[in-house]
């Protein structure tokens, strides 16, 4: 048996349905306290891997260490006192409250009828606390929001006392707040309680935030494990989804909708991150537009160069030369209109040479 | 918690109960009434009135004993039936698997009247659990291809006609001496009852109630859902193994003795459940046991006292009281969804 000191090792998994391989080689290695996200397009097989790593799938390869133990030689009962899950599917309950759901955790800790003792229910209110659900012990599971009852099978899980967790999609239906509120205690049990986290997740700009490490599944394998810096590099999201329809800039998270094509109709005088809302109105009404002068590193870079048909930039704190002049002179002669997001009049800092070009402008100038 | 503690135990004290009463209330009341002074020293053994006697002892007392463990019977399969298909209103009736059991025990009892026997116990309960398994069988795999809660129990109430029709086919082929017989059980029936058919269901039902029980950690686990269960450490292939023929032992018990008996398996849980206020295993199958008696017993007094000295089939009493309670069942489903 190999020997492993890791919470959960995981050797060239291979899983799939009827004997077809889904996803080849899964190989990871999680410590104690550690978020691994798995991230990839639709039917990449995400949920497939989880599912092998739960035994509620047969792996057609490869094995499961937990703390250097083989899953599949491991009794059901101590299986499920490392491990816990937590599900995108809704538990359906009937007459049950929000503390009977979390007690439902005890299972592998309770006797022949599953009666709880007095260590039990001291566990259970525990764990509620920690998950910021203690108050709703007596509302029936059913009418609680999307959020509380997320956190509710939170504390459920929690309170089973395990090494590991094993989450598909846990912020699927939760709004911003709830997502937010979720992943945080997520995070905060994973430090409080050295709990190991497994799980997948849509939301790109979230796993960038909470995982230790990323692993990126598309086609049939794990095509790229690492730490968020990693993984989140210059066009490498575009090509894990195979964006073709607009863009998504790995340094920002930013996406954006395709920019409109053609001849620059309209020049947009932006900076400062003035010019973003005014690119994307361009792009809602489908006019081309350019758009300048840029440092590479304003807060408006992104957007112009996700959406415009070209931007007159300048690298990060350079300065201005004659041939930016001159190029943004000559596209805003080709334009019908110049819009000017940045206010002179007003103050604040705007570059020395916007009047020269507010200047060429002349009568085709809009102030945005 | 103390609070429902407490109505948990007044609602099974309450249950229990009214099973003793209303034993007593079909012992005592019928075309003949018996008064309740008569009937307590029968049971004592030392009844003076040997027409009251004979009453009493022969035809009531283990007809009222039929219909207690039978309801519990026909209640529990229904619970159990409901947990396996997360379905609300899955019962041995609506899924075709009484239908299934009476196809096999109507054909084990024209081939054994056709050779002159009298059918043993053995082979009508066995026949009962292989035609119940092969319906519960079909269903199943129906199960896996129509996923929708309504469409399953459409399909098992489908089932069901196909087994009637077959049923009422085969009926017709046996001989005119045993037909009053035959049609009274394939129509549903307590009557006819003797000590030794209470013995033999009493064994089989027991042992299943005991096994059920025993089993209620798990069925608290299960009805989180399969993966949930599977994470918690059960073997859910095994466990719905079991759980088929607990079920169908149960169902398959009741239609040997009593032929079809609609609607119990479903109207009997919901009400207990409203009871309770919980729906924990450990409690619900005791109080469906105990609640499918008094229903039971409700209904087999009702059909033998309302058109007296006629006696209505069993099935049509339990369905007056029961489809409404289906009904309401889906409604609130509805509004729930």
């Amino acid at each position: 048996m190999e020997r492993t000191c890791c919470t959960i090792a995981v050797r060239s998994l291979t899983v799939g349905y009827d004997g077809k391989p889904l996803v080849r080689d899964v190989d990871f290695d999680l410590n104690r306290g550690e978020i691994l996200t798995l991230i990839g397009p639709n039917g990449a097989g995400k949920t497939t891997v989880l599912k092998s790593i739960l035994r509620r799938l047969e792996p057609l390869g490869g094995t499961v260490y937990l703390e250097g133990r083989d899953l599949e030689s491991m009794s059901g009962q101590d299986m499920a006192r490392t491990l816990a899950i937590l599900l995108t599917e809704r538990l359906r309950t009937e007459m049950m409250t929000s503390r009977e759901v979390v007690a439902t955790g005890r299972y592998p800790y309770t006797g022949p009828f599953g009666l709880l003792t007095k260590h039990d229910r001291q566990v259970v209110e525990e764990a509620m606390d920690l998950v910021g659900v203690g108050d709703l012990g007596e509302l029936d599971f059913t009418r609680l929001s999307d959020g509380q009852r997320q956190r509710v099978m939170l504390a459920r899980a929690i309170s089973q006392e395990p090494k590991v967790l094993v989450l598909d999609e846990p912020t699927s239906f939760l709004d911003i707040r709830y997502k937010l509120e979720f992943l945080s205690v997520l995070q905060d049990m994973a430090r409080k309680k050295g709990l190991t986290v497994i799980m997948s997740l849509h939301e790109l700009d979230l796993a960038r935030r909470i995982s230790h490490k990323i692993a990126c599944i598309q086609k049939d394998q794990v095509v790229r494990l690492g730490t968020p810096e990693e993984i989140f590099v210059p066009s490498y999201i575009t090509e894990l989804y195979g964006l073709e329809e607009g863009c998504f800039d790995e340094s920002t998270g930013a996406l954006e909708l395709p920019g409109p094509a053609g001849q620059p109709e309209v020049f947009v005088l932006g900076g400062n991150g003035t010019g973003t809302a005014v690119y994307r109105r361009l792009q809602r009404d489908d006019i081309p537009f350019a758009t300048g002068i840029l440092w590479e590193n304003d807060l408006d870079y992104p957007a112009a160069s996700m959406l415009a048909s070209e931007v007159v930039s300048v690298r990060a704190f350079g300065r201005v030369t004659e041939e930016e002049k001159g190029r943004a002179r000559a596209l805003m002669e080709g334009c019908r209109q110049v819009v000017c997001t940045l206010n002179p009049q007003k103050g604040g800092a705007v570059y020395e040479e916007l009047d020269e070009l507010l200047g060429w402008a002349k009568g085709k100038l809009v102030m945005g | 918690m103390g609070y429902e503690k407490k109505r948990c135990r007044l609602a099974l004290a309450g249950l229990f109960s009214l099973n003793l009463l209303f034993l007593m209330a079909n012992v005592c009341i019928g075309s003949v009434d018996i008064p309740l002074r008569e009937v307590c020293s029968i049971v004592r053994g030392r009844g003076a009135d040997t027409v009251f006697r004979d009453i009493v002892s022969e035809i009531r007392l283990p007809r009222a004993l039929a219909a207690m463990i039978l309801g519990g019977s026909l209640a529990l399969s229904g619970y159990l039936l409901q947990t396996f298909f997360h379905n609300p209103i899955a019962g041995p009736f609506t899924l075709g698997i009484s239908s299934g059991a009476r196809l096999f025990v109507a054909l084990v009892m024209v081939v054994c009247l056709g050779s002159g026997r009298a059918a043993g116990f053995g082979a009508m309960i066995g026949a009962a659990f292989l035609g119940a398994l092969l319906s519960m069988g079909i269903v199943m795999w129906m199960s896996r291809i129509v996923d929708a809660m309504s469409m399953l129990i459409v399909s098992g109430v489908m089932i069901g006609y196909i087994c009637s029709a077959i049923t009422d086919f085969v009926v017709a082929f046996a001989d005119d001496a045993d037909i009053v017989n035959l049609h009274n059980w394939s129509k549903g029936s307590f009557s006819g009852i003797g000590w030794d058919h209470v013995a033999v269901m009493a064994a089989v039902s027991g042992i299943s109630f005991l096994l059920v029980f025993l089993l209620s950690k798990p069925i608290g686990a299960y009805s989180l859902g399969e993966t949930y269960a599977g994470n918690m450490g059960l073997d859910v292939r095994q466990f719905r193994a079991v759980l088929v023929g607990l079920s169908s032992i149960l169902s398959a018990c009741v239609t040997a003795f009593a032929g079809p008996v609609s609607f119990v398996g479903i109207a009997v849980p919901h009400l207990v459940k409203c009871l309770l206020g919980t729906v924990r295993p450990i409690v619900m199958i005791p109080a469906c046991v105990l609640g499918g008696g008094v229903f039971c017993l409700l209904c087999d007094l009702l059909s033998r006292l309302l058109l007296a000295p006629r006696e209505l089939s069993i099935s049509t009493v339990t369905a007056v009281f029961g489809a409404p309670v289906v009904i309401l069942v889906m409604i609130k489903r509805r509004r729930e969804m």
